[in-house]
This record gives structure tokens, C-alpha cells and sequence, in this order.
């Protein structure tokens, strides 16, 4: 790919920008919603993180300790909600409001109000999901929602203000990815330089657009069921309640249609981003683009036709189950091509192994671990025995962890020296991902033995013969946890300074941000670029 | 307070230095064997039939993880800038071996999946979900917050299992037992060598029956009914706990069976039967009120005191008290002997809609619904004085 035009510099905007707070309220610039949308979700990463720590530590012997079973139920369904849509999601969608425009040559999102106020939507959204825990501590309600992430009925129909609070939480936070969904759509269908075809976007927006697709599909589907909740639970309805003619299994089917889907939401921007990162650091070209791009497509289908191997234990038709389970097996082999794919771009290059190489190279690993498991987690016999163990958490982590988190953090030192015009601390962030790689493991792989001898998900205390896995696991999850620290640090040092970063960060980057100055101006590609 | 956060303490350090031993290797290998790598020794042709096909599996997802990322790590060995390593320009596969090499590993991974993988799993569903083929009996299982309750139709011995790990030692006050939060006050008894189709439902919320055992894992649903069987080859005790979040104490219900020969599991349903005709035979004569206090006490010890706790404080602001309650010292019965809408009575009988307070009408028999009735009205300071006969209760049912 190549350009004939660079953006001018025109620094002089910014002198008409309200000061202060104002302007973050009323920015309109994708570049300072980016970085909004970024620090919101490291912000709540921290947050959510903190509550799984107390889980863990609860959990590190037996017995009661630190906390009643209520409590304990409020944080994991809390810390999953954070970490999904106030963490991940978030941050992918940083990624695309600063990347999208820089890479295809836009000077901006194409809808840039309905771009703040997508932003904007989530603050009040991460205070509604929490406030209960407040209000609780002033003896109002019973804390916060307490059914785990999945609120599945009758449970959240019996649960107290916690569930509302998290039901409205959940529409605000749907049309907030919606509408940021509709923007990334929209400017990728008619901002792209000109000469730039479909069959040439970078292979990271992409990611996105299929993303994009399925949270327009999905989200509204979630926004209903957990309004038929809300019906249930205060006005008189009975979609899952058997005595009135309801079903608690609909809720279900429901959720995970918008559930399993949810998976591919966030994890296809983070493919989309490895093959530029791979290519970067091996200096070679992508491989198979096109076959990327077809799986990404094939996935995103598959994907909404899959959503019942969530609960193969409720009690489904056997032709269910098997179709279930073959569907569920099918999506191995547009995810093998894109393994394939990955590999085969290192293939013979001229690999050199700076951060977000490592986190790429630790996420493609890793995530094999996630998708190798969770293709014997498809056999419905089988799953029998790991559904609602900790089997599970551990698949989903090295999943939503090593697949999404760590996937974000690729990107962030990716390109966290095209937008602070800084490099990051190298040394920082090399014992950022060791200390992060080994602790995670250390975490997570005992809770996959821990699954197979038999201990159940969800519970605050558990029976001797898994004391050990379980002190190992909490000893891990401290590590990792502290060891993100030192990632809020470099983030923080790179803003602040730093040795200077060229226009062309890496060596062997290639598209069109690159061809811009460390940091972009304020207002990038004002005359679009021409792609030959 | 302060002896329980001693000892926390002394148990994080006892834990801190299990570990410490555990991972520099000195710990004494009685201890580690302990550790459970995989599925508990299975006791069922369902559980063996996983096991084996889980041990299978691993394999299959090891040797391809492994093959996998060698590839990539020889790459990343091999392929480096710093070993001067010239970077190649390819973008796809070029001519046909390169087309090989890249759809071999298609073709490979769509007969793992459908083929090795997928057979064998086609057959362990049809056989997992036959439970009806030759069945040689039935259990009903049923689901409540936070209990199971076991019921044999063709005998019609029914009864509720509780768990039975003293709350003392969940709290870190006690020394905690060998099989702690895996143990009940009422084992369920199935004979070896037969096919039991279980029936599965739920009273309140979703509840998941799990014995791991025996390999199977089915939820129960609140006005459904599920299956599953099993039949057990080994006798002995098996234990299980409730797999799906099901409110304040999913993890303390825990499940446990126990399979003995026919002959011995004939003689205890006979047991069983003998009893709860004892015991409805005792709704037919007339209570003493200390009688019905010291089983209500019991009564209450095993079925409320989750929720309502030992001195009937409940727990803010989910689970009322029953200390000083309105509804607890509002009047027993209507003038006329007629259940009073929303009353104590009521409430026990019959539950509240939307809440973990159950129709108790269906799980306790009219002595014990009595018993506790009148141990309610008159413990934790209630003092209300008054009590209620079972033979009132067998009328209002």
C-alpha cells in the first residue's frame, strides 16, 4: 500500500476548543474519544480486577473468610460485566476510533456526534452496574446483581435491585456499542481513500466491521431478553415463568444467542490486529489476506448459529445437541485458517521480538489453548462433565485473557508510540508480559484440573481435595493482577515523555498510519491519500 | 472476632507454607496424591465412556497443540533478524506443494472433527440420552433452594437431604472434616447394577444435580422435567455438589449417594418406609407443646436457619426476622380454625411467590410443619404461647 499525499499540519484548530473538562465533554475528534475510550478501560480494568482478586483470596483456603456467599455472588457476576463491556469492549473500540480513520485515510469517524455521546453513554452505565454495591453499604437494597453475568431466570427474577439496576445498565451500554458499531460501519463504507477497496482495508477494520455486524445483530436481542426480565420481575409477565405458561430455558437461548456471538464481538478485532502486528516484526508481508478476511466472515456466520452449546446440561432434544455440537465443531476450521495464517506470516521472515510482538506471539499460543479446549468442549458427552466447573473459567479465560486482554495490549504497544509520539519503557514492557504470561498460567491452568476432578463454578467455598489447585490458582491471580501495574506505569511514563517516535514506529510497519507523524496531528488526512 | 481473624491467619500462613513446600518438590508424596489430574475414578458406563473419550481427546488436542506452535517455535528460532535471517516476500501459497501444505491441515482437522471426535461423541449422546431402554427404575429428584429432595415413586419414599457440614466449620471455628461440604443428613440409596432413570426439576430456581462420578450433569427446571441415568457398577459412596448458581448457598448442597446391592437397598427402603409411616402417624395424635418444640427446634436447624438464622435475626435485607416479626406474632388461625391469608401459618404452608421462601407444604410432613410452626411462635423471644397440632395442619392441606 502506498500514499501520494501527507496530511498538513494544521495545529492552528485547536486554539478554538472550549478548555478543560468542557472540551473531553464536547469533543467530537476521534482521536481524543480514542484515547477517552482507552483510559475509560484500563480504568475499569482495574476495577474489575480488584474484584476478582478478592474472590481469590477468598477463595485460596477453605472456609469462609473475607466475605458471605452474597457477596461473593455480587463480584463475579460484577467483575464479568465490567471486564466484558466496560473493559474489553471498550478498549476495542478506542482502537478502532483512533486507528480506523488513520488507517483507511479518513480524517474522522463518519458520524463524530453520535461518536461522544457513544462514549459518554458508558460512565453512567459502569455507575449504574456498581452503585447497588454503595447503596447497599447505606442500607438500601441488597447490593449488587447477584446471578453471575449470565442473570439467568428464575434467579434474576427472584433477585433485588441489583438485577434492575444491571438490566438498565446493559441498555445503556447496547447503545452505546450500537451506536459505535453503526460508526464504524459507516465510515469504512464511505470514508476509505480513494483506491482503497474493500479487498485492500487493512485487515484490522476488517475485524471490526464483521464485529460491527454482529453487535447490530446480537445486542438488540440481549436488550430484549433483559427487558422480559424486567417485565417478569415487576409487571405481571411470565416469558419465563413455567406456572404462567414462560420457560426459564427461553432466557437462556435468548441470552446466548447474544452470548456466543459476544465472543467473536470481542475477540475479532484483537485477529484483525495480529496479522499487522506479526507482518510488522517479521518484515514480510501478510499472508493470506483473503482467506483472513473469508474466515472472519465465516466465523461472524457460524458464530450466530451456535449459541446453545452455552447449555447442553438444561435438557435439550438430542437432534439439538447434535446439531449443537457439529455446528460448534465447524467453527475450528476457519479459526485453524487463520492460525495458519498467523504462523505462516512469521514464516521465513526476519523476526526480531520487541512487546507487542511477544503479546502476539503469547496470544497466539495461548488462545490455542483456549480453542483447543474448547473444541472438546463441544462434544456434548464430554461437556457433561466440564460444563459449570471451573474447566469452563479456565477455557474462557485463556479465551477472553489471553485471547482479549492480552490482545489489547498487543495493540496499546503496537501503537502506543504513534499516539503519544513517545516510545514505551522496552525493558518495562518485556517484564510486563513475562511476569503477565507466567502468572496467567499459573492462575488458570490448575483451575482446568480443578474443573476435571469435579469443582463447580460460582461457589465461595469448596471441598478439601481442592485446596492446593485453588492456592496455586489465588498465589498466581495476585501476581498477574499487580503485575498490571506496571502496564498502567508505562502507559503513564510514555505519555509523559520519552525517547521520540518516528513517523514509521517499526521497522518493517507498512499502511497508511505510518506514513503520518508520532503523534498525528490533531486533524489527520483532510486530503485523502490515494491507494494505488 | 478477634480469635477468628487469628486464626485466618494461622491458616493463610499454614497455607502459605503448604505451597512454598508443595513447590519446592519436599512435600511427602501421601500428600500429593491427594492432587486429582483428572476425572474422579469413574463408577458408571456413561462416566467410563467420558473418561475415555476425554483421555482421548487430550491427547488429539496435545499432539496438535504441540505440533502446531513447534512449527511456530522453530520459526521464531530460526526465522530472526538477529540471526541474519533475509525476510521472504510470499503472501499465499505458490503452486501446488504449497497448496498441499496449506490444505493438508484442513483436511486433517475436518477428520479429527467429524470423524475421530465427532463419531465417538455421536454415539455417547444417543446413549446418554436413552434413559428410558430397559429401565429398572426411577428416582425423582427435585431441586430447592438450598436442598435436594429425593423421591422413589413406585414406594413412595420421599424425603429431603440436607447438607450436614456444621456451620462452625465453614466459619473456620471448628476443625474442618474429612468430607467437608460433601456430606448430608440423608444419603440417597440406589442399588448397584441397576439402570435408575433420574427425573429432574426444580421447585424455586434452575439447580443442576452433578455427581462426578457418574459422569452426568443435568439441570433441574423450576415446572420441567429432565432425565438422565445412571447405573452404578461400584458400591460406595459418591458425592456431588449443585453445578448452577442458584442464590446465597449454591455452593453448600451438595449431593450424595450411596450404591449397595439389591438386597441391602430393599432393606432400607423397607427402613424408609417404616419410618415415614411412623411419622405420619404421629400427625393423628395429639401433641405436647414441649413435644413439638423440640422437634420444631430440629425442624428449624435443618430446613430455615440458612436464611433465618440461629436466633431468628434472618439476614438484612434479603431474609426477614423471625424474632419479633409481625407476620410470626400476628393470630394462628382464623376464629373459625381457617387458614389466614398471608399469615405464619400460610407463609410456611404455602411460601411467598418471588422469593427463596418455599411452599415447605411439599417437603415436610404435617408433624414437622407443625413443629416448627409452633417453635417459631415461641422461640427467639416470640413467646406467643400458643401451638398448632399436626392433625390442624393435615386439615388445612
Amino acid at each position: 500500500m502506498s500514499q501520494t499525499t501527507t496530511a498538513p499540519h494544521d495545529t492552528h484548530h485547536d486554539t478554538h476548543y472550549p478548555g478543560g473538562i468542557t472540551r473531553w465533554l464536547t469533543t467530537t475528534n476521534h482521536k481524543e474519544i480514542g484515547s477517552m475510550y482507552l483510559i475509560f478501560a484500563l480504568i475499569m480494568f482495574f476495577v474489575g480486577g480488584a474484584m476478582i482478586l478478592a474472590v481469590r483470596a477468598e477463595l485460596f483456603q477453605p472456609g469462609l473468610q473475607l466475605m458471605q456467599p452474597e457477596f461473593f455472588n455480587q463480584l463475579i457476576g460484577i467483575h464479568a460485566l465490567i471486564m466484558i463491556f466496560a473493559a474489553l469492549m471498550p478498549a476495542a473500540t478506542g482502537f478502532a476510533n483512533w486507528q480506523i480513520p488513520l488507517m483507511i485515510g479518513a480524517p474522522d469517524m463518519a458520524l463524530p456526534r453520535i461518536n461522544n455521546l457513544g462514549f459518554w453513554l458508558l460512565p453512567p452505565a459502569a455507575i449504574l452496574l456498581t452503585l447497588p454495591f454503595l447503596l447497599a453499604v447505606f442500607g438500601i437494597g441488597d447490593g449488587a446483581l447477584n446471578t453471575g453475568w449470565t442473570m439467568y431466570a428464575p434467579l434474576s427474577v427472584q433477585g433485588g435491585i441489583g438485577v434492575d439496576f444491571a438490566i438498565f445498565s446493559i441498555h445503556i451500554l447496547g447503545i452505546s456499542s450500537i451506536l459505535g458499531s453503526i460508526n464504524v460501519i459507516v465510515t469504512i463504507f464511505n470514508l476509505r481513500a480513494p483506491g482503497m477497496t474493500m479487498m485492500k482495508l487493512p485487515i484490522f477494520a476488517w475485524g471490526w466491521l464483521i464485529t460491527a455486524f454482529l453487535l447490530i445483530a446480537t445486542i438488540p436481542v440481549l436488550a430484549g431478553a433483559v427487558t422480559m426480565l424486567l417485565t417478569d420481575r415487576h409487571f405481571g409477565t411470565h416469558f419465563f415463568n413455567a406456572a404462567g405458561g414462560g420457560d426459564p430455558i427461553l432466557f437462556q437461548h435468548l441470552f446466548w444467542f447474544f452470548g456466543h456471538p459476544e465472543v467473536y464481538i470481542l475477540l475479532l478485532p484483537l485477529w484483525g490486529l495480529m496479522p499487522h502486528v506479526l507482518a510488522t516484526f517479521s518484515r514480510k508481508p501478510i499472508y493470506g489476506y483473503k482467506a483472513q478476511v473469508y474466515s472472519f466472515i465465516a466465523i461472524g456466520l457460524l458464530s450466530v448459529v451456535v449459541w446453545a452449546h452455552h447449555f447442553f446440561t438444561a435438557g435439550l432434544p438430542v437432534g439439538a445437541l447434535l446439531y449443537f455440537m457439529y455446528s460448534t465443531m465447524a467453527i475450528s476450521l476457519p479459526l485453524a485458517v487463520l492460525f495458519f495464517c498467523w504462523i505462516a506470516t512469521m514464516w521465513k521472515g526476519a523476526m526480531t521480538f520487541e512487546t507487542p510482538m511477544l503479546f502476539a506471539q503469547g496470544f497466539i499460543i495461548m488462545f490455542g489453548v483456549a480453542g483447543l479446549t474448547g473444541l472438546v468442549l463441544a462434544d456434548v458427552a464430554a461437556d457433561a462433565q466440564y460444563h459449570h466447573s471451573y474447566f469452563v473459567i479456565a477455557h474462557f479465560h485463556f479465551a477472553l485473557f489471553a485471547g482479549g486482554i492480552m490482545g489489547v495490549m498487543t495493540g496499546v504497544y503496537y501503537w502506543l508510540p504513534k499516539w503519544t509520539g513517545h516510545m514505551y519503557d522496552e525493558k518495562l514492557g518485556k517484564l510486563h508480559f513475562w511476569l503477565t504470561v507466567i502468572s496467567f498460567n499459573l492462575t488458570f491452568m490448575p483451575q482446568f484440573f480443578v474443573g476435571l476432578a469435579g469443582m463447580p463454578r460460582r461457589i465461595p467455598d469448596y471441598a478439601l481435595q481442592f485446596t492446593e489447585f485453588n492456592a496455586i490458582s489465588t498465589v498466581g491471580s495476585f501476581i498477574l493482577g499487580f503485575s498490571q501495574l506496571i502496564f498502567a506505569w508505562v502507559i503513564y511514563k510514555c505519555i509523559k515523555g520519552g525517547e521520540k517516535a518516528e513517523g514509521r514506529v517499526w521497522e518493517g510497519a507498512d499502511g497508511l498510519e505510518w506514513e503520518l507523524s508520532s503523534p498525528p496531528p490533531l486533524h489527520s488526512w483532510n486530503t485523502p491519500p490515494v491507494v494505488k | 472476632m478477634k480469635t477468628t481473624y487469628c486464626f485466618v491467619r494461622h491458616r493463610l500462613l499454614k497455607a502459605w507454607l503448604t505451597l512454598c513446600a508443595a513447590l519446592a518438590g519436599t512435600l511427602p508424596t501421601a500428600a500429593l496424591a491427594d492432587y486429582t489430574w483428572n476425572f474422579p475414578t469413574p463408577v458408571t458406563p456413561i462416566a467410563r465412556d467420558t473418561l475415555k473419550i476425554h483421555n482421548e481427546f487430550m491427547i488429539v488436542i496435545t499432539i496438535l497443540f504441540v505440533v502446531v506452535f513447534a512449527i511456530m517455535v522453530y520459526s521464531m528460532i530460526k526465522h530472526r533478524k538477529s540471526s541474519g535471517h533475509a525476510p521472504a516476500k510470499f503472501t499465499g501459497p505458490t503452486g501446488t506443494v504449497q497448496w498441499i501444505w496449506a490444505l493438508v491441515p484442513f483436511g486433517i482437522l475436518l477428520f479429527i472433527d467429524f470423524v475421530l471426535m465427532g463419531i465417538p461423541a455421536y454415539h455417547a449422546v444417543i446413549d446418554m440420552e436413552d434413559t428410558k431402554t430397559k429401565a429398572d427404575m426411577v428416582l425423582k429428584v427435585t431441586g430447592m433452594q438450598w436442598k435436594w429432595q429425593y423421591e422413589y415413586p413406585e414406594s413412595g419414599v420421599k424425603f429431603i437431604s440436607t447438607m450436614s457440614t456444621p456451620r462452625d466449620q465453614i466459619a473456620n471455628k471448628a476443625e474442618k472434616g474429612e468430607h467437608y461440604l460433601l456430606e448430608v443428613d440423608n444419603e440417597v440409596v440406589l442399588p448397584i447394577n441397576k439402570k435408575v432413570r433420574i427425573l429432574l426439576t426444580a421447585t424455586d430456581v434452575i439447580h443442576t444435580w452433578w455427581v462426578p462420578q457418574f459422569g452426568v450433569k443435568r439441570d433441574g427446571v423450576p415446572g420441567f422435567l429432565r432425565e438422565v441415568w445412571v447405573k452404578i457398577e461400584e458400591p460406595g459412596v459418591y458425592r456431588g455438589q449443585c453445578a448452577e448458581l442458584c442464590g446465597k448457598d449454591h455452593g453448600f448442597m451438595p449431593i450424595v449417594v450411596r450404591g449397595v446391592p439389591e438386597a441391602e437397598y430393599i432393606a432400607w427402603l423397607d427402613t424408609k418406609k417404616a419410618e415415614q409411616a411412623a411419622a405420619s402417624a404421629g400427625s393423628n395424635r395429639t401433641w405436647s407443646k414441649d413435644e413439638l418444640m423440640a422437634e420444631g427446634k430440629a425442624v428449624y436447624e435443618k430446613q430455615c436457619v440458612a436464611c433465618h438464622q440461629d436466633a431468628g435475626q434472618g439476614l438484612a435485607p434479603v431474609f426477614p426476622a423471625l424474632a419479633g416479626s409481625k407476620i410470626v406474632l400476628g393470630p394462628l388461625l382464623s376464629p373459625e380454625g381457617k387458614l389466614i391469608k398471608d399469615s405464619h401459618v400460610d407463609r410456611v404452608l404455602n411460601g411467598k411467590e418471588g422469593t427463596a421462601m418455599q411452599a415447605f407444604k411439599t417437603t415436610l410432613n404435617d408433624t414437622e410443619l407443625a413443629a416448627v410452626i409452633t417453635y417459631e411462635r415461641n422461640a427467639f423471644g416470640n413467646n406467643k404461647g400458643d401451638f398448632i397440632q399436626p392433625a390442624q395442619i393435615k386439615a388445612l392441606r
